[in-house]
């Protein structure tokens, strides 16, 4: 069963968007406050943020995973859910709002594009964050979060996941042909339970 | 047709229930109809002895994207016969096809072009629309693009009566941001019969939904919440709202006026048996025509006819230089800031008119309307003399449109009805007709009465007319604006339409044009106008509009005119212009400081030097500490944008010819991929090096870039790609570049390039970051 959350009250920290836009130097930041700080204003003005997850039976054998709701080989997904005999699955988005704003500056103002769509990534992260700090709150205990690309997990499984929690209808995010989601700031992953 | 005559109930929940009767997680529900047909009229068969008029056949998911040609038409046919029979059975009950939404978003942001999805829900139609079903049924839309599309399918492939509801959330929004009252706008302008709410939330916090959709919609409305929210006890998935709690709110429901009931995700036939019997003793009463006159975006809808209205006039090349070269160029970003500095400024709605002798008018509106629909959340006025232009713009618009305009000719009316009655829209008409503009306000509400009568044949309520009884110059004739303004109270209270004016003509031929045309405007929106077409930039204009507000006591508190007088007292300066030079507001990447100054020193130096001993080598500073790693790029980009602000008064205070570009880049990202903020960063910075850049968008087909390539001469291709899986598309590209054009050369990036990956697709350069492409264009061009 999907179970889907949403969030009213998700925002991100300048510090946090520095981090996504790779600037470290104090100077630079300084420098860029102001601009942040709007966008960030911006963000939290378009974002809608959803969450959807479900839980799954694990069965490994080897690199051979039995996810519950498909089969694929990984190498690497494998050793990121050894000893693991369920996974959480689960996708997150900021929304299509955050999109048009990002496409809007993109043409107006591209030094507020990126930082938006910076804020936004960040955002995203942090929806996870928070949804897997409620699953800990429950009691789980949690590997790290791997998603599609990642190693050698082939972006095809993407069409699996989606089918499986329903997400153009749970949180408003579909694939492309070419495997992108839309809305773009959106993440998809896979969280073993220990 | 079966709808307003009584209360309907709807059945409830397919889905879960062919959960209970095994159906697997994944597994397409459709194939049902044809593997187990009895466990499929089974629910149906529950619904209709639960009392159910109206059941929906199992085809939400039954579409050309899910099922090949063959395998969809067995499962329509088989679902449409499973429920003809149980509906025979059952004795006088209907059928409905159901039909949900594709999964897949609508370019831009998807990649699902608006026609496909048209021919894909036409598909479904046709089928089930051949199988003898009573009506169609969309439901569970959270896109109203994409609800579009499927009415369109619907109303050019059958006759008949369609029911179309969206998903809401407890906000009372759907996924992509839409609110009850835009669909209502959008759906009833194509023609839906009944409109609904279904999914999303339960029964109470759908509640506030259907209290909009009834105040709003003149036509019935249906809701269909779900029992609650899904919750897993002893490993079974369970829903939190029973029969009992579920039929209580469904009275609620009945005595708000709602004319439909039924149930979605979770609700079963004793939801459905306890509905019936909570409503059967409120009272029907048949729904009444709502006089709202309403346009809509995607996100909201807009009421004409309480609060005047304010219609952005920018979005018009007569007359405007820069607007005219932009559209030549295809220069959409220009366009764009057009809206948004509009918008900001207060317009309401943008009137956008493309309409130059030497371009496509009908592809250019097509191409702008998308890109403001796109990224601004106002209605759009789609402005043009061509009912060619206005049809190809109202179809793919993302709303309820406001047409402008409509005459009092025949000819005009034959050809501009047809269109507002398919697509929807608020017509403007205008008040002359085969004998030219009537003098007398007489002679001008009668041309109204006529297009509205004619209208009213057309199957239009005259709640989507508006009249522009026109504007002409005072300066020819004392008494025109007398009349304009005697027209405009005659029809607002004689004929009860709204009225809207393009208030600028009144000081054709005078000088100081804005101090007439403010008085003007205030005039005319104290004899009752609905919109003006204005220029919301113009403070004498707003000044007068926001007093006007406060003083006919629609601006609670004067709290909107406070803010205006606020805002445009004058500013004080706080880093005076005259300490820094043009060259460090660049650097800095102060852009107001950066045009001032540039103004000031277009009287001493010629625009040239100015760009080539100014512009250029502050940019390079900023690009060489951006190389070195000391500037990060949203600094590199604030000062591109600073230089951008240099540029356009360059562009503003001469002829365009004197400010020659350099040489024709284009840009793309790849077919298949659709981010594109690394392309347009590229493109900004290659526009500062005034470098003519022709940006092809995104999701570009390698022909699409052969062929650009091929028209305009070009020598240079830059093209992004984020993906690995995109990469291919990048391959195919640059190879049909170099076939068809072998000195053209190519540069390529994008997060997933490498150098590697550039030699192995044949491009000529690998451009790491935003400046290397510039870097790259400079040396191979020589500059």
């Amino acid at each position: 069963m999907v179970t889907v959350k949403n969030y009213g009250d998700v925002t991100v920290t300048p510090e946090e968007v520095y981090r996504f836009l790779g600037i470290r130097d104090p100077i630079a930041q300084a420098e860029l406050t102001s601009e942040v700080e709007s966008a960030i204003r911006e963000l939290e003005a378009a974002i809608t943020p959803r969450m959807c997850y479900a839980r799954f039976p694990l069965h490994s054998d080897g690199d051979l995973l039995d996810l519950g709701f498909t089969k694929v080989e990984s190498r690497d997904l494998a050793k990121n859910l050894r000893g693991c005999s369920e996974i959480i699955l689960i996708a997150a988005t900021v929304g299509l709002e955050v999109d048009r704003s990002i496409a809007k500056y993109s043409r107006l103002s591209p030094s507020r594009g990126l930082i938006l769509q910076a804020a936004g990534a960040a955002a995203v992260e942090n929806i996870l964050d928070r949804a897997t700090e409620e699953f800990i709150a429950e009691g789980l205990a949690l590997r790290p979060r791997f998603s599609c690309g990642y190693g050698d997990l082939p972006l095809t499984l993407q069409r699996e996941i989606f089918a499986s929690l329903d997400c153009p209808r749970s949180i408003g995010v579909s694939l492309t042909d070419s495997l992108l989601m839309t809305p773009t700031k959106s993440v998809s992953a896979i969280i073993g339970i220990e | 047709m079966i709808f307003n005559k009584k209360r309907l109930i709807f059945d409830g929940a397919m889905g879960t229930e062919l959960q209970k009767l095994g159906l697997a997680a994944g597994e397409l529900p459709e194939r049902w109809n044809i593997l187990y047909p009895e466990r499929i009229a089974s629910v149906h068969r529950a619904y209709f002895a639960a009392g159910a008029d109206v059941v929906c056949t199992n085809t939400f998911g039954a579409n050309s994207l899910k099922y090949s040609d063959g395998e969809l038409r067995d499962v329509i046919e088989a679902a449409v016969r499973i429920a003809r029979a149980e509906a025979d059975a059952a004795g006088g009950r209907y059928v409905a096809l159901d039909i949900g939404p594709l999964g897949k978003m609508l370019a831009p942001f998807g990649d699902l072009d608006f026609e496909d999805a048209v021919a894909i829900f036409a598909e479904t139609v046709r089928i089930g629309a051949a199988c003898g079903v009573d009506m169609i049924a969309l439901e569970t839309f959270a896109d109203s693009y994409e609800l579009k599309a499927a009415m369109l399918a619907v109303k050019e492939n059958c006759d008949l009566p369609v029911l179309a509801s969206c998903a809401y959330d407890a906000t009372g929004h759907v996924m992509t941001g839409g609110d009850a009252v835009s669909m209502v706008a959008l759906l009833e302008g194509l023609g839906a019969d009944m409109i609904g709410a279904n999914c999303g939330v339960g029964p109470d916090l759908i509640l506030p939904t259907a209290k909009t959709l009834v105040e709003y919609a003149s036509v019935p409305v249906l809701i269909k919440a779900n029992a609650g929210l899904p919750k897993i006890v002893d490993g079974k998935t369970v829903f939190t709202v029973t029969p009992e709690e579920f039929s209580k709110d469904a009275k609620a429901l009945a005595e708000l006026g709602v004319s439909a009931l039924g149930g979605c995700c979770g609700t079963t036939p004793e939801h459905i048996a306890a509905t019936l019997c909570a409503v059967k003793d409120v009272p029907f009463t048949p729904v009444q025509n709502k006089n709202y006159t309403l346009v809509s975006s995607y996100s909201h809808a807009v009421r004409l006819g309480d609060t005047p209205k304010l219609i952005g006039e920018r979005i018009n090349p007569t007359g405007k230089k820069l607007l005219k070269e932009a559209l030549r160029s295809r220069n959409i970003s220009y366009i764009l800031a057009q809206g948004a500095e509009q918008a900001e400024a207060g317009a309401q709605i943008l009137d956008v008119n493309v309409g130059l002798p030497e371009i496509d008018e009908a592809a250019m509106m097509k191409a702008v309307v998308c890109e403001l629909q796109s990224v601004l959340d106002l209605p759009l006025q789609i402005d043009t003399s061509s009912p060619e232009v206005m049809e190809a713009a109202a179809r793919i618009y993302n709303g309820k449109p406001l047409l402008n305009s409509v005459t009092g000719k025949r000819e005009s009316m034959e050809a501009v009805f047809p269109i507002a009655k398919k697509y929807g829209g608020v017509v403007v008409g205008l008040t002359l007709d085969e004998d030219g503009i009537p003098d007398t306000v007489e002679g001008r509400v009668s041309i109204a009465e006529k297009i509205i009568n004619t209208a009213a044949a057309y199957g239009i309520d005259k709640k989507n007319i508006i009249i522009d009884p026109l504007t002409l110059t005072v300066a020819t004739d004392r008494e025109s604006a007398n009349v304009t303004l005697g027209a405009v109270k005659a029809i607002t209270e004689r004929l009860g339409v709204s009225t809207c004016l393009g208030v600028s003509n009144v000081s054709f031929g005078l000088p100081a044009r804005e101090k007439i045309n403010s008085v003007f405007f205030a005039l005319a929106l104290n004899a009752g106008l609905g919109a003006a077409i204005m220029n919301p930039l113009s403070e004498a204009m707003m000044n007068s509009y926001r007093s006007y507000l406060a003083l006919a006591g629609l601006d609670e508190a004067c709290a909107d005119y406070i803010e205006f007088a606020n805002a445009s007292a004058p500013a004080q300066t706080s880093s005076p212009v005259g300490e820094l030079s043009l060259s460090e507001a660049i650097i800095k990447g102060l852009a107001a400081q950066a045009a001032a100054l540039t103004k000031k020193e277009l009287g001493a130096r010629d625009s040239m030097t100015i760009i080539n001993e100014t512009l250029v080598p502050a940019l390079n500073t900023v690009g060489e500490g951006f190389a070195e790693g000391r500037v990060f790029l949203p600094q590199l980009l604030i000062s591109a944008e600073a230089a951008k602000a240099a540029f356009e008064v360059i562009k503003g205070s001469m002829s365009t010819a004197a400010v020659a570009k350099k040489e024709k880049i284009i840009l793309a990202t790849v077919k298949g991929d659709i981010h594109d903020i690394g392309k347009n960063i590229v493109a900004s910075l290659l526009e500062n090096y005034n470098y003519e850049v022709i940006d092809l968008g995104r999701d570009v087909s390698p022909e699409a870039v052969v062929k650009a390539v091929t028209d305009r001469g070009v020598k240079l291709v830059g093209l992004s790609a984020l993906m690995t899986t995109t990469v291919p598309a990048m391959a195919d590209t640059v190879r049909a570049v170099k076939a068809a054009a072998p000195d053209c050369r190519v540069m390529v990036g994008g997060a997933v390039l490498t150098q590697d990956y550039a030699d192995m697709i044949g491009a000529d350069h690998y451009a790491p970051d935003a400046m290397e492409g510039v870097r790259y264009a400079e040396e191979l061009f020589g500059h």
